[in-house]
């Protein structure tokens, strides 16, 4: 990982318990480091990356098994690229909505077919006054604003305003990167990190 | 740009449509697949490198839950249009930066900035602030509703396309 080009500040202290309060620790991290980019396509994916970070294939898979049962790994999953098996409209919508009522009105728009993650975010006034984020995708713009009239019906006098702000361009996306970064497994040309 | 569904034979499609939910975490998962789906682990693997290949599949591994895993937000910033690809590529560069997004707003420019703790991740966005010279608007998440990246693929209505 290079900071090189970030001077201006300096880091401030640093968390000194072994344990970061997600709960992982040097182990756990550099599992994280070494799968995120994708795992090894091979036989025995948890002993190649013990391999790589000094661990048994049956502490790394062991380790995999308890980040999951805590909830820091979702899914280990074949992750599809959903852009390119059609759903080609992606709308990031953003809803203004009465502060005492956003909690139960997201957990209903997020059954909303075409929602994939709805949340809620602070407002910074007076230039962003939006509370709720919910991502559509649908294989047509027309069918995420039909999601989007869906919500809007259903949010009803709870919400002031909102917006459809599509992604015009797709300028980087990875999956997640913790801390620092390796070339992708999963990619011939090794990705430039700065 | 869409791949070309009609290059994915129906094991291909199984083998998506039943792993996007998740593989089994076991000594090895691909035979594991296999047996499931009655073929070899090496036509397992081969198929999964050939979908990653054609960028049908993003990868195979795991998918972090942000908050869990680390410190993360979501972050926005206002640009000139006119300027808007040099300032990507300065967020790009940036350390912990995963998505970036060019938006249709007059915030331009939408990326989620990672870090190991909340320390981190502050000094990182400080950094870039300073780089950037405009400011950095903060959306860390209060409360997530709902959080599934897995739709039903429409194999037969892209065949058509």
């Amino acid at each position: 990982m290079s900071v090189s080009t970030c001077r201006s500040r300096m880091p401030p202290n640093q968390d000194d318990s072994p344990r970061s309060v997600q709960g992982l620790d040097a182990a756990d991290r550099a599992i994280v480091l070494a799968t995120q980019a994708g795992l090894p396509l091979v036989p025995e994916p948890w002993e190649a990356v013990g391999r790589e970070v000094g661990m048994s294939g049956e502490e790394v898979l062991s380790r995999m098994q308890q980040m999951q049962a805590r909830g820091v790994i979702r899914r280990v999953a074949a992750v599809p690229n959903h852009y390119r098996l059609g759903y080609v409209a992606n709308g990031m919508t953003v809803w203004n909505v009465d502060d005492t009522q956003v909690t139960w009105l997201g957990r209903e728009v997020a059954r909303i077919e075409g929602v994939s993650h709805c949340y809620r975010r602070p407002r910074h006034l007076p230039h962003w006054p939006y509370n709720l984020f919910a991502m559509l995708h649908g294989h047509s713009f027309g069918e995420v604003e039909h999601q989007a009239e869906a919500i809007r019906e259903l949010l009803g006098e709870a919400c002031r305003d909102y917006r459809i702000l599509y992604s015009s361009r797709i300028l980087k996306k990875t999956g997640l990167r913790l801390a620092g970064a390796r070339p992708s497994a999963a990619s011939a040309e090794p990705e430039r990190r700065g | 740009m869409q791949c070309h569904v009609q290059d994915l034979d129906r094991l291909d499609r199984r083998l998506i449509d039943s792993y996007q939910r998740g593989l089994p975490v076991c000594t090895r998962p691909f035979h594991t697949v296999a047996e499931r789906l009655g073929t070899s682990e090496a036509e397992v693997i081969a198929r999964l490198e050939r979908l990653q290949s054609l960028g049908v599949l993003s990868r195979v591994g795991p998918v972090f839950d942000h908050a869990r895993a680390g410190a993360s937000l979501l972050a926005a910033v206002a640009v000139p249009e006119a300027e808007r690809d040099v300032f990507a590529e300065l967020i790009n560069a940036a350390p912990g930066v995963n998505h970036n997004y060019a938006r249709e707003h007059d915030y331009n420019l939408w990326f989620v900035m990672t870090a190991s703790d909340e320390p981190e991740l502050e000094a990182r966005l400080e950094a870039l602030e300073a780089r950037l010279g405009v400011p950095i608007l903060r959306l860390p998440m209060l409360e997530g509703y709902h959080i599934d990246l897995s739709f039903p693929i429409p194999w037969a209505e892209l065949e058509r396309i």
